[in-house]
């Protein structure tokens, strides 16, 4: 009944080509925004930003890289958590070894290395695909888990092998409690969302999904294949190495490489596969979903009065985990953001479906 | 010279002991095109079951022998496993025939850690340990040729003597059985299979069950050699590059892929290791594969895949 489009007539090419081209869904994203700015930092509580708001806006983040690399071009990645890994040392490194260099201008060059990597493990994709290339990625995540483990440079040679930031000031005004933090990383995903929405429907992401759909053809309409694919690595790293440096620098603090182990990639992975392949929006209602789904596991046990000990709930969650990607590959291959899309398309109708 | 002959049968030893795990790999892409990553998981869940059952048996029927203990669980686990397949081609693949490789092979990342939840969340998550009855004593051979002779674990030789005879049983499966005929028929095209009467599903869980029995008798020889817990879930990792080196579809080559890499993990660590700071057997095999990769995509002894790039 609300939400209809009838009535917005589009008279320039500019209102036609908007993001959200339904008056409504504008409205909605502003008052979301409105929401996330102003009324979670007021009312949150520290716990709530702490431990499920930040993980989560980080975690999109990384999945919105993810997404573009293999939801956008269909190049499988298994070491997604190597490239965090690479733009939390590079960051880190930046911090200890150049000490004028402001916050997010570490935080960014994390991600430029993240980028060179990322480009470098992307080379085999212009020759193999599929299977092989996840194999590939794996072998990315394993040197450099090796790399931050036994090179004893990347921890500035730090005996224990870990390593923490010191206290984090941006433009002169300090990120330290959970709100400021909270709203650190909020500013980064926006406009990272912003730029790879803009990016996936642009002229480069009309290539990633011409590459992914049938890389033959698109090759044939004069779409170069090393370009597009080498340019899905590079944009995917850099924004995995953008949350890499926000995850070690904003949630963890001091970390050291199990942070970003194969785990973190399969947990990546299964963000983008719940939310959504080639879906912006599902990268958040993938983070959102796995990162809600553990905390509902550890309290759910506990308003039923049931006793599990951790290690109990720890199997469970894997168990569910691992059921809900068979279940969605098998219902939903295209993820929550299509069941968002086809309850909008209801909401059109609604109430009167013929 | 006699620490370089140890060290290079230190490598082909556990090189076999990939070889067995990486079989598990093959006989299921081979047979449906699909990359199993959850073969870890199932080493796993097999090796705890065996290792629970054989301590379980005893106590509910009330006796202590340990080789009627071994044979039951054995029984037990292989039963359970069979049931796994089944309910995976049931539950599973059916549903998601003539999807994308990239497709499946995300669902067996599902499956593995639903497997890896499942193992642990029924079998518990302790350190346990299996005892067949492997020899444990050292034995030194060559003795006239080196000072000292040679050590080489009787564990280690008994492990490989295993995985020739499983690899030469399912060769024989393979070749002289209806089923096995079945199976090449299916792996060769699986239409063409479908055409003349085969009945895929019954096939898929026929591999499945050897693929899992496979996975059992892997667990039980790296659980006896190194305790069950969840790290033999990881041993599918290290023996991931073992078959794309040896080629996805070749079974002969997933045992000279793991000899190649066993060795090549053995001599790198111990030769190489030292210039750059220890440990790189964990992504040797992995570079290793991938620079052979990219000259040889479809691996030493693999078809030639046509969709290449």
């Amino acid at each position: 009944m609300f939400y209809r489009e009838n009535g917005q007539f589009k008279t320039t090419y500019r209102s036609d080509q908007q993001i959200f081209p339904i008056l409504q869904d504008r409205i909605f994203i502003w008052i979301l925004l409105a929401v996330a700015f102003v009324a979670v930092p007021m009312l949150g509580s520290d716990y709530f930003l702490r431990g499920i708001l930040i993980p989560f806006l980080i975690l999109s983040l990384a999945a919105v890289g993810l997404n573009i690399l293999v939801g956008y071009c269909g190049q499988i990645s298994l070491g997604t958590g190597a490239f965090m890994a690479v733009g939390a040392y590079a960051a880190w490194n930046f911090g200890v070894r150049v000490p004028a260099m402001p916050l997010v201008l570490q935080i960014l060059m994390g991600g430029v290395f993240a980028t060179l990597v990322g480009v470098v493990f992307g080379i085999p994709s212009l020759r193999i695909r599929g299977l092989y290339l996840a194999v590939a990625t794996l072998a990315a995540q394993f040197f450099v888990d090796w790399a931050f483990l036994r090179i004893p440079y990347f921890t500035n040679y730090s005996p224990s092998g870990n390593v923490s930031v010191p206290a984090l000031t941006a433009f002169g005004l300090p990120v330290q409690t959970a709100v400021e933090k909270y709203l650190f990383v909020l500013c980064f995903v926006v406009v990272f969302a912003l730029i790879a929405k803009n990016l996936v429907r642009g002229a480069l992401g009309r290539q990633w999904m011409a590459m992914r759909d049938m890389d033959v053809a698109a090759a044939v309409i004069g779409i170069r294949p090393v370009y597009a694919k080498l340019t899905a690595f590079a944009v995917s790293s850099f924004i995995v190495g953008v949350a890499g440096a926000l995850w070690g620098f904003i949630h963890l603090g001091s970390w050291e490489p199990l942070a970003f182990d194969l785990n973190r990639s399969f947990q990546l992975l299964f963000m983008v596969i719940i939310g959504g392949l080639g879906s912006i929006m599902g990268s958040f209602f993938g983070a959102a979903f796995i990162v809600l789904v553990p905390v509902a596991l550890h309290s759910v046990p506990r308003w039923l009065g049931l006793p599990l000990s951790v290690d109990t709930i720890f199997h469970i969650e894997h168990m569910v985990f691992g059921a809900l990607i068979v279940f969605f590959l098998i219902v939903e291959p295209h993820g929550l953001a299509r069941l968002w899309s086809v309850a909008k398309e209801k909401l059109r109708m609604w109430p009167f479906p013929h | 010279m006699a620490f370089f002959l140890e060290t290079l049968f230190g490598g082909l030893m556990s090189g076999m002991l990939y070889a067995l795990i990486g079989l598990g790999f093959v006989l299921i892409f081979k047979a449906s095109g699909v990359f199993n990553f959850a073969q870890g998981a199932m080493v796993l869940v097999a090796a705890l079951a065996m290792a629970r059952f054989s301590v379980w048996i005893p106590q509910w029927l009330g006796f202590e022998s340990l080789l009627l203990a071994n044979i039951l669980a054995f029984i037990v686990a292989a039963a359970m496993m069979f049931l796994l397949a089944w309910l995976i081609e049931r539950l599973v693949l059916r549903h998601l025939v003539n999807q994308e490789a990239t497709t499946l092979l995300m669902a067996t990342l599902g499956i593995s850690y639903f497997l890896d939840g499942l193992g642990q969340f029924s079998f518990g998550s302790s350190v346990y340990s299996i005892n067949v009855g492997m020899p444990k004593e050292p034995w030194f051979i060559l003795e006239n040729m080196f000072e000292g002779g040679i050590l080489v674990s009787l564990e280690d030789l008994t492990a490989a003597l295993v995985a020739a005879l499983l690899v030469a049983a399912l060769a024989l499966f393979f070749q002289y059985t209806g089923t096995g005929r079945a199976l090449r028929a299916v792996a060769d095209d699986h239409q063409a299979a479908q055409s003349v009467g085969i009945p895929l599903n019954r096939i898929w869980v026929v591999v499945w069950c050897v693929a899992g029995l496979c996975a059992l008798v892997a667990g039980i020889i790296w659980g006896s050699k190194f305790g069950v817990q969840f790290t033999l879930a990881t041993a599918a990792l290290r023996a991931l590059p073992v078959v794309i080196l040896g080629g996805l579809t070749s079974i002969p080559g997933a045992i000279i892929g793991g000899l190649i890499i066993g060795v090549g993990e053995k001599l790198s660590e111990v030769y190489l290791g030292p210039f750059v700071g220890g440990g790189i057997e964990i992504w040797f095999a992995y570079v290793l594969a991938l620079v052979f990769l990219l000259f040889r995509p479809q691996g030493l002894f693999g078809e030639k895949i046509i969709d290449r790039v």
